[in-house]
C-alpha cells in the first residue's frame, strides 16, 4: 500500500491546476494519475487559439495553455504516473491503480481530487436510425486523429451538432482538404461561440442548418450519405423537408458527459442535471475528503474557468489534509429557478467562506435584456442586468458572504424577463 | 455595395450592415451594431480581414505524427490556404521546443510560423 496526502485523478487542465495549487498550499506528498502517455489532457488536441484570455490575459492555443501548467507542475516536482488507470475508489479513500509498468497498485490517500474530465456523447446516445457503416466519428475523436495522430477521417463531411467542437472541426476538415457540406443543429440556435460560427463556418460558406436533424444514415461498408430534415417545435422531423446529403464521414458533436464511473463506485452523490458530483463551496463531494473539479464536475465552455475552479479545489483539499475539522456553520442550498438550468456549488456552508463565494450557472435558453435575480428566500441580494445570456456560455456570479448569512436557508437564482 | 457581417467582438454577435459610400465624409455607412467595437470590427472585416492560422505539420521521431503550429500574429484571410500549402511541404524532426520558428516570414507577411508545443524525441 502506497500512502499519499492527495491523489489527483487526471492530468488535464483541472488535475494540473489542482495539484499545483495544493503544492503551493504546502502539501508535499501528491500523486497525479494520468491514463494517457502525456500530461495536458484534451488541450493537446485543441490546437486552435482563444484559450487563456482570463487567466493569462493573452490568447493561447490549447497546447500552449497546457504547456504553461505542465512546466510549472514539473518545476514544483510533483509526482505523477502516466499510462496509469484508476480502477476503483472506495469511500475510505483507498484506490486501485493499474499500469503496464507498475502492475496493480493499492494507494491510500488522505484526500482525493477527481479531475477525470468528460467524454463525448455517441450515436448510441442520440439514437440516429439507419445502418452502421464506417465513417461515423465523434468530433473529438476525429480531432485527435487529425491534429495528433495524423489520420484523415474522410473527404466529404457532414457534422451533426454546432457546439464549439463541431464548429472547430468544420474548419479543421476544410483546412485539411475535405469538403464540409453542412453543420446540422437540432436547436434553433448554435451552442457554440459566435466567433467560431464566423471563423469556422461563414469564412468557408458552410451552411448551418438550425432546427434540423439527421433522420437516416445510409451506407453498407462505408457511409454513403445522411438524410437531413427540418424539425417542428416539438422536435419531430417534417417529412416534406427531407434532403439527402452525400458524404463519407459524419462527425457528431452532440454533447459531453462528465466521466463519473469512479465517483459512482465511491458512493458519491451525483446531480442529474450536470452529470457531475453534488459539491459544497469547497468543491467537496458528498464523501468527505473527495473533491471534484473541471469537466468531471460540470462541462465548462472555457478552460480558464476550469483553471479557476480547480485552483480553488486544490486549496480546499490542502486545507482538508492539514487543518483540524472545524464547524461548517449553517448550510445554504443553491436552487436554480426560472430560466436557470443548474448552479454549482450545490451547498454553501457559511463558516467555510472567507468573504465572498463565486457561483457558476447556466441558463436554459437564449435571453436578451433580462435581469439575473439572486435571492435568499424572498430577499433580493443581487440584480444583474444581462444583455445576452445563452446556454453555451457559463455565467459566474460573486456573492458576498454577509448577504448569504443574513438571509434564509436557500439561495435562489432566476431570470426576470422584461427587465429594462 | 452592401454587406452584412457578424460581429465577434463580444458574445452578442450583432449583425452589422456595412454600406460603402462612393462620396461624402464617411466612406462607410454602418448600422445594426450596438457599440463602437462593432463599427471598428466591421470596417476591418470589409477592408482587410485577418486571421490567426492554427494548423499542424508532419513530425518524425516523436510519439505523435503531427506537431501543432500557429502564425505568430494575424495574416490576411485570403492567404490562409497558400500558407497551408507552404506548411504542408515541411517535415520536421523531433525534438522541437515551443516557440521554435518553423517558417520565417511566411509568404512575405512579416509573420512567422511557430511551434505551439514542445515535442521530445522518442527515446530508443
Amino acid at each position: 500500500m502506497y500512502n499519499y496526502d492527495i491523489v489527483v485523478v487526471g492530468g488535464g487542465p483541472a488535475g494540473l491546476a489542482a495539484a499545483i495549487e495544493a503544492r503551493k498550499n504546502g502539501v508535499r506528498n501528491i500523486l497525479v494519475v494520468e491514463r494517457d502517455r502525456e500530461l495536458g489532457g484534451i488541450l493537446n488536441q485543441c490546437i486552435h487559439n482563444g484559450f487563456g484570455l482570463h487567466i493569462f490575459k493573452e490568447e493561447l492555443t490549447g497546447p500552449e495553455y497546457a504547456e504553461r501548467f505542465i512546466d510549472e507542475f514539473h518545476r514544483l516536482e510533483i509526482e505523477y504516473k502516466l499510462d496509469t488507470m484508476v480502477l476503483n475508489i472506495t469511500e475510505d479513500k483507498t484506490m486501485k491503480l493499474v499500469s503496464s509498468e507498475y502492475g496493480l497498485m493499492h494507494v491510500k490517500a488522505k484526500a482525493i481530487i477527481l479531475a477525470m474530465g468528460c467524454r463525448e456523447r455517441t450515436r448510441g446516445a442520440i439514437n440516429i436510425p439507419g445502418t452502421r457503416p464506417a465513417g461515423i466519428f465523434s468530433a473529438g475523436t476525429a480531432q485527435r486523429f487529425v491534429n495528433m495522430e495524423g489520420y484523415m477521417p474522410g473527404k466529404k463531411v457532414v457534422i451533426l451538432g454546432s457546439g464549439d467542437i463541431g464548429l472547430i472541426m468544420a474548419r479543421t476538415m476544410v483546412w485539411e482538404g475535405a469538403k464540409v457540406s453542412a453543420v446540422v443543429e437540432l436547436m434553433p440556435y448554435s451552442g457554440g461561440l459566435t466567433r467560431n460560427i464566423v471563423q469556422c463556418l461563414e469564412d468557408f460558406d458552410i451552411p448551418l442548418l438550425l432546427n434540423h436533424t439527421i433522420i437516416n444514415i445510409k451506407g453498407d461498408e462505408r457511409l454513403e450519405g445522411v438524410t437531413v430534415a427540418e424539425v417542428d417545435s416539438s422536435k419531430k422531423a417534417i417529412k416534406s423537408t427531407e434532403k439527402f446529403f452525400e458524404c463519407d464521414t459524419l462527425l457528431l458533436s452532440v454533447g459531453l458527459i462528465p466521466e463519473n464511473e469512479l465517483s459512482i463506485n465511491a458512493g458519491i452523490e451525483l446531480d442529474r442535471k450536470t452529470g457531475g458530483a453534488v459539491v459544497n463551496e469547497s468543491m467537496e463531494t458528498s464523501v468527505a475528503g473527495i473533491f471534484a473539479c473541471g469537466n468531471v464536475l460540470h462541462v465548462h465552455d472555457l478552460v480558464d474557468w476550469v483553471t479557476e475552479e480547480s485552483r480553488k479545489t486544490g486549496k480546499s483539499a490542502a486545507k482538508y489534509v492539514y487543518e483540524q475539522p472545524s464547524e461548517g456553520g449553517r448550510t445554504i442550498e443553491t436552487i436554480a429557478e426560472e430560466g436557470i438550468s443548474y448552479i454549482v456549488p450545490h451547498e454553501i456552508r457559511t463558516k467555510k467562506v472567507e468573504d465572498k463565494i463565486d457561483i457558476y450557472l447556466r441558463v436554459d435558453n437564449i435571453y436578451e435584456d433580462v435581469i439575473l435575480l439572486i435571492k435568499t428566500d424572498s430577499k433580493i441580494i443581487k440584480r444583474i442586468k444581462k444583455k445576452h445570456l445563452a446556454p453555451g456560455e457559463m455565467e459566474s456570479v460573486s456573492i458576498s458572504i454577509e448577504d448569504i448569512i443574513s438571509g434564509g436557508a436557500k439561495l435562489t437564482v432566476e431570470i426576470e424577463k422584461g427587465g429594462q | 455595395m452592401r454587406q452584412t457581417i457578424t460581429c465577434i467582438a463580444c458574445p452578442l454577435g450583432c449583425r452589422v450592415e456595412v454600406e460603402e459610400k462612393s462620396q461624402g465624409e464617411k466612406k462607410y455607412l454602418i448600422s445594426g451594431h450596438k457599440c463602437i467595437r462593432g463599427e471598428k470590427y466591421a470596417i476591418e472585416e470589409i477592408t482587410n480581414p485577418t486571421r490567426v492560422l492554427t494548423y499542424t505539420v508532419k513530425i518524425r521521431n516523436a510519439n505523435l505524427s503531427r506537431l501543432p503550429i500557429k502564425t505568430d500574429g494575424v495574416i490576411a484571410k485570403g492567404l490562409l490556404f497558400s500558407c497551408i500549402e507552404e506548411i504542408d511541404k515541411i517535415e520536421l524532426q523531433a525534438p522541437i521546443r515551443i516557440g521554435d520558428v518553423i517558417i520565417e516570414n511566411v509568404l512575405n507577411t512579416g509573420v512567422d510560423i511557430v511551434a505551439s508545443r514542445s515535442m521530445n524525441a522518442i527515446k530508443i
